[in-house]
């Protein structure tokens, strides 16, 4: 009896499509989050990621619906976030339906917020995300979208994050993220171990021996893809499989 | 049967009212006493700070018609929280007073482990459950918690076990409760809650 790693598909979207590397066969509309959605909830996801990438203020009434309709269709946790910069934002993407929120560039310019939004909805409610891209000799963190430096050494900001309140670590590799190269090992590792809440490793998946190495070598608690799953190059009940039998422990669908 | 989702204010209301809804149930929020007092089956769901439940239950003076129910013999489930908040207390805020249907305290998980405990994890039966029928004993149900009863619990019929062993699943004659959440735990939470409107009917 161990708790399972989990494998999390997630859906960036404009608002109300998925605007990410969508070739889904069998659907009648492959950019509609609600029908993903439905689809990873029956294929053994353990969680589900909803991104506003374009995260504008007219868009969110948009944005909230959308959570509405795919939360509506989920047995599983859902995760949102995506320009989430104050406690009203964080409880209307709540009340929408989604377990936990995401915290990003808002967090990194305003700190505190992971404090409120801990305080009123629960650590395990508040996901810490970050961006982080290799420099020199450190990790540093990334914001808006991964484009702009934070001036922060994203090991120190994990840390910080997590004594102010985040349950968990969102941490995406700047560097591998879109390459399908494969995770970036170091950086989970590094980070995994610095801090006391789980981490779910993103940006770089391809290959199931991918997603076996972030978990044995990267210390990752969850992994996370986006692609991949949508497109089918890989499905997440044969890479649940995949490690199953390399002995590592998941949730497999029945 | 109807049952009352007693809403306070919980993040996890909707995602529970809607599992229950997906089996066919008939439900109702309700945040008063009257309401609560004449409730069938009652459901105390739960997600965040031990003191956010606890004070609601007083503010809204639902405590005192949430006990009387539950001693008639009113078919109760605690989901998460609403587990925690059947015992004496909680080392979450010690300063307030749990239900005390059950007697020993909520401590926090060890710091040997990372927390919150978050994700799928597995039970441990300790004697036949009504609630787990039809469920295998490989089932994975997902928690998001830091704090738990990890005390010696008489009153478990599953533990779990995550830096030490704690009470997963409780059943006392009508009272019903998971530290885990059945409405985001796929067909086995389904099934879980399927088996709470059987028992209840």
């Amino acid at each position: 009896m161990t708790l399972a790693h989990r494998i999390i598909p997630c859906l960036d979207t404009d608002g109300s499509r998925v605007v990410k590397g969508v070739n889904f066969a069998g659907l009648r509309d492959a950019g509609d989050p609600v029908a993903l959605a439905a689809r990873y909830n029956a294929e053994g996801a353990d969680e589900l990621v909803l991104l506003d990438i374009a995260a504008s203020r007219d868009r969110r009434p948009t944005f909230l619906d959308t959570i509405r309709s795919v939360a509506a269709e989920l047995s599983i946790p859902l995760t949102a976030g995506g320009g989430i910069r104050s406690l009203e934002d964080a409880r209307s993407v709540i009340l929408a339906g989604a377990d936990k929120v995401t915290v990003n560039t808002a967090a990194v310019a305003h700190p505190e917020l992971i404090s409120e939004l801990s305080r009123e909805f629960g650590a395990q409610a508040v996901v810490l995300a970050i961006d982080a891209k290799f420099l020199h000799d450190h990790w540093d963190v990334m914001v808006r979208g991964g484009r702009e430096s934070a001036n922060r050494e994203a090991l120190a900001w994990a840390q910080q994050g997590v004594a102010l309140g985040a349950g968990e670590i969102l941490l995406t590799s700047v560097d591998r993220d879109g390459t399908q190269l494969g995770f970036d090992v170091p950086l989970t590792a590094a980070i995994s171990r610095a801090v006391s809440v789980p981490v779910i490793a993103s940006g770089g998946a391809k290959l199931p021996e991918h997603f076996a190495h972030i978990f044995s070598e990267g210390a990752a608690d969850a992994a996370l893809a986006a692609s991949i799953f949508h497109d089918n190059v890989q499905s997440i009940r044969e890479l649940k499989k995949f490690l199953a039998a390399k002995k590592i422990e998941v949730r497999l669908p029945c | 049967m109807n049952v009352t989702l007693i809403d306070y204010g919980a993040g996890n209301v909707t995602s529970v009212e809607r599992a229950l809804q997906r089996l066919g149930a008939a439900t109702q929020r309700s945040n008063s006493p009257e309401c609560i007092a004449k409730a069938e089956a009652l459901l105390l769901p739960g997600v965040g700070h031990y003191a956010a439940l606890i004070r609601a239950l007083d503010e809204r003076a639902l405590r005192a018609p949430l006990l009387d129910a539950i001693r008639r013999g009113v078919p109760f489930l605690g989901v998460c929280l609403g587990l925690q908040a059947l015992y004496e207390s909680s080392e979450e805020s010690p300063e307030l007073s749990g239900l005390r249907l059950l007697p020993g305290s909520v401590r926090s998980l060890p710091a040997t482990v990372k927390l919150p405990h978050m994700g799928w994890n597995q039970l441990k039966l300790t004697r036949a459950s009504r609630l787990l029928e039809d469920i295998s004993p490989d089932a994975y149900f997902y928690f998001a918690h830091s704090f738990a009863a990890t005390g010696g619990n008489g009153e478990a019929v599953a533990l779990c076990s995550y830096g030490a062993d704690f009470a997963a699943v409780i059943e006392n004659q009508n009272i019903f409760a998971v530290q885990f959440h059945p409405e985001k735990s796929g067909d086995a939470g389904a099934q879980l809650l399927q088996n709470f409107l059987r028992l209840a009917a």
